[in-house]
């Protein structure tokens, strides 16, 4: 494994003493040698984000995953403030902001509802695909490539083997990234 | 030899305590062996410094009588009816059972009635002294052995007033006591001793140590708490009972007030060198004349009646149900004879029950047995427990030590808000605080406070420092809270250190010494008005409240900043700080900048015009 992969993991959790989903996700990569575990709700309990670390982080960043349940069809609040205060016109996006350009964005997260719900005979209508779409856009908006998402469906009615399953697959996943091809030929 | 001094006494007892205590702790044979080895060496067999062994040996056995206090103290009324199974239960098949079938073995070695169930009776018990000490310097008083133990031995302490009672029955001056009869008065007055002890305990003793503690005198906090067990003692000794028993009722009714972690650093020192010459005097009593003139028959009988007693408590454990990797330990803690013994035969000789030889060949033997204990326990460690199947020990419960994780030193203004909020959380907090005043109005609260100054390294031990966590120091003294934070560092480094900090010197002088979090005790506060201020000029609120967090981010790393000086020279950290001032004012300006620029300039005043018109 290229130590010189670097993965940002950003994560939050309303209840994470209660989730067994989200705990195990989160065990199973936290510990990886180049990944970088931020869970937002730690390190900014009052919303006030730290602005210029977040922004050299996410520069030296290669991959950036968001790991996070679903919370109405979006991630928990902190994600949502956490796009507002530091991906800046002029760091993200707008003249000058490029700082994003090139990197791998991917969504981990976790739904109660089972994944036959999401569709037009389902109680949440839309499939999953659609309702996720204004993350998608936000990364390609800002230059990033936004890989498949890798999504636990019915976490409400899972056993721990399928959990632990799951968690298997992020973990292999953040082991075997590398960088797209593109950025190593620019360097 | 009588015109010894009581300075020269005392100087060869510490010299001898000082010298043999280390060297047999160094080889593993504990503190208890070593104040009998340097008793054997200072009595009247060894280098025949001091003749008084018997008058030392009454005067020492107060070191029990503090011991029971202070284990009464540790054991309140609640935790001592949980306990009545295992009292009465083992302990009195223990006493009840060994009894029996040591009568069984002196009538074989030709002892008559009265004489044989007199020794069987002394014989039974065991020396709650040894094993306790024992016990505890192990640090085994709450595992299963030792909570079964103390069960035991707490029995026995009990059961020594019947003993005592009997004994004049049995004696030559049988007929008087017949024809008096029962001694109806003499039941009456222990009765009335024992009801006054726990009435008077359970409602005079708190508001008197109110008192004594207001005056802040140390000295006498101390001397009250002597003079309680002293009078305790002797109060029971006038109506016949166990001094012991005596002192151990009141530590247990004094167990649930704040002034108990006081009471016990205070006595501890005292019980520790009682003990210790209580030891040093059962050595200098043991007589080697009769061991010399007979020295098989009287070392057959020490570990004859080791060995009995040993085997009896470790069948009577099996059958209780203790956890057999545990057992071992139990029967072999309880084995000796006890201190008991030697008063109950003492008196027994005076009532004529006790022929004078058979005394001596009793005390010997008990002596003598008190001095394998140590080395019974030193072969447990080393042989017999490492063998043991080393499944985990079921929890017990009552005579766990229940250490609170967090200890709050000082409980005023500050620490009480610390205090509310692990409450409410459901989490309990050892709490000390030295204004006795301040006590009683907590305690109407219902919280759980102690009485004592926190700095005192006595106390943090007794408020369970070497278990807890986390350690709030809220104390409203700022030199006090540093010596607190050094003391602790140095002593029990596990623990998390969170403090209350005056101002910024303060707090470096915290981190100097230590501490790992600090909080500076009105800047908080401060800044929160600073953001009503804002609010109040015209900023919305939640502007205000971005403000009041970028100025608090500055400021931190400001003081980062001026703290990695802080070995430097005065005039080099007020230029820093100079310097910070002015940066942090740009800063927060700049930050200002980019922000106005962003934001739309008419939106605030819609805003509050809205919010007038409603």
């Amino acid at each position: 494994m290229g130590t010189d992969t670097n993965i940002v993991v950003y994560f939050a959790h309303l209840d994470i003493e209660r989730s067994v989903i989200n705990r195990t996700l989160s065990k199973a990569v936290r510990d990886l040698p180049n990944v970088n575990f931020r869970d937002l709700h730690e390190l900014y309990p009052d919303f006030f984000i730290d602005v210029a670390t977040e922004q050299a982080i996410l520069r030296d960043a290669d991959l950036i995953v968001f790991q996070h349940p679903i919370y109405w069809y979006a991630a928990p609040a902190i994600f949502k403030h956490f796009l507002d205060t530091v991906l800046l016109h002029g760091f993200a996006y707008g003249p000058g902001g490029t700082a994003l350009q090139g990197k791998d964005f991917l969504l981990a997260v976790s739904t109660g509802a089972p994944a036959e719900e999401y569709g037009p005979d389902g109680i949440h209508h839309y499939p999953f695909e659609e309702l996720i779409r204004p993350v998608e856009q936000t990364a390609r908006f800002c230059g990033m490539r936004f890989l498949p998402p890798l999504v636990l469906h019915g976490g409400h009615n899972l056993t721990q083997d399928l959990i632990e399953a799951h968690a298997t697959k992020y973990r292999r996943f953040l082991e075997e990234y590398r960088p797209a091809n593109t950025r190593q030929e620019q360097m | 030899m009588n015109e010894h001094s009581l300075l020269f006494n005392v100087f060869v007892y510490l010299l001898a305590a000082v010298i043999a205590v280390p060297i047999s702790k160094r080889l593993g044979f504990g503190a208890v062996l070593g104040y009998l080895l340097a008793g054997i060496i200072i009595g009247p067999w060894g280098l025949s410094l001091i003749r008084e062994a018997e008058d030392i040996l009454h005067f020492a056995e107060f070191g029990v009588v503090l011991l029971l206090f202070a284990i009464g103290l540790e054991l309140n009324p609640r935790r001592l009816w949980t306990m009545r199974k295992p009292i009465l239960g083992l302990g009195g098949a223990q006493v009840v059972v060994t009894a029996l079938i040591l009568i069984g073995i002196e009538m074989a070695f030709g002892l008559t009635g009265s004489v044989a169930l007199v020794a069987a009776m002394g014989l039974s018990l065991s020396s709650t002294a040894m094993a306790l000490q024992l016990l505890m310097e192990k640090n085994l008083l709450s595992t299963p052995a030792g909570h079964s133990g103390f069960s035991v031995l707490l029995f026995q302490d009990i059961a020594v007033i019947p003993m005592l009672a009997v004994i004049p029955l049995l004696g030559a001056s049988a007929v008087d006591a017949a024809t008096t009869g029962f001694d109806w008065a003499g039941l009456l007055e222990a009765v009335g001793v024992i009801v006054l002890i726990v009435v008077g305990g359970r409602f005079a003793l708190r508001p008197v140590l109110r008192l004594i503690a207001a005056t802040g005198l140390r000295e006498v906090f101390t001397a009250f708490a002597l003079l309680l067990v002293i009078g305790t003692a002797l109060l029971m000794q006038t109506v016949g009972m166990s001094m012991a028993l005596g002192s151990f009722l009141a530590g247990v009714l004094l167990a649930e007030s704040e002034y108990r972690h006081a009471l016990e650093t205070d006595i501890e020192p005292f019980k520790g060198l009682l003990l210790g010459l209580f030891f040093i005097a059962v050595g200098m009593s043991i007589d080697f004349g009769i061991l010399l003139r007979d020295p098989l028959l009287i070392i057959g009988l020490a570990l004859g009646l080791v060995a009995i007693k040993a085997v009896i408590l470790y069948l009577l454990g099996r059958l209780y149900g203790l956890p057999v990797r545990q057992l071992p330990l139990f029967a072999l803690v309880l084995s000796q004879g006890g201190e008991f013994a030697f008063v109950l035969f003492g008196v027994a000789q005076t009532a004529g029950v006790l022929p004078t030889a058979i005394n001596d060949t009793l005390v010997v033997t008990v002596a003598l047995s008190m001095l394998t204990t140590p080395l019974l326990m030193v072969i447990h460690d080393k042989l017999i427990e490492p063998r043991l199947d080393h499944a985990p020990a079921p929890p017990m419960d009552e005579m766990e030590d229940k250490g609170h994780p967090v200890i709050i030193a000082g409980f005023g203004r500050f620490g009480q808000i610390v205090g509310r909020l692990l409450h409410a959380n459901g989490i309990d907090a050892t709490v000390l605080e030295h204004d006795p005043n301040h006590i009683e109005t907590l305690r109407r609260f219902r919280f759980k406070v102690f009485y004592g100054d926190a700095s005192r390294l006595d106390l943090l031990r007794a408020a369970g420092a070497e278990s807890a966590k986390v350690l709030v120091v809220a104390i409203d003294e700022r030199e006090g809270a540093i010596r607190l934070i050094e003391l602790v560092r140095e002593n029990f480094p596990h623990l998390q250190i969170i403090s209350r900090a005056w101002d910024v010197a303060h707090a470096f002088e915290l981190l100097e010494a230590g501490v790992h979090v600090y909080e500076r005790e009105t800047f908080e506060g401060a800044l929160k008005l600073g953001e009503e201020a804002l609010k109040r000029l015209g900023f919305t609120t939640w502007r205000a409240k971005q403000a009041a967090h970028r100025f608090r981010a500055h400021d931190e790393e400001t003081l980062h900043e001026l703290y990695k000086h802080y070995h430097e020279d005065f005039d080099v950290r007020v230029n820093i700080s100079a310097n910070a001032r002015e940066s942090i004012r740009e800063t927060m300006q700049a930050d200002e900048d980019i922000l106005s620029a962003q934001a739309d300039q008419d939106w605030h005043e819609t805003a509050t015009d809205k919010s007038q018109d409603k």
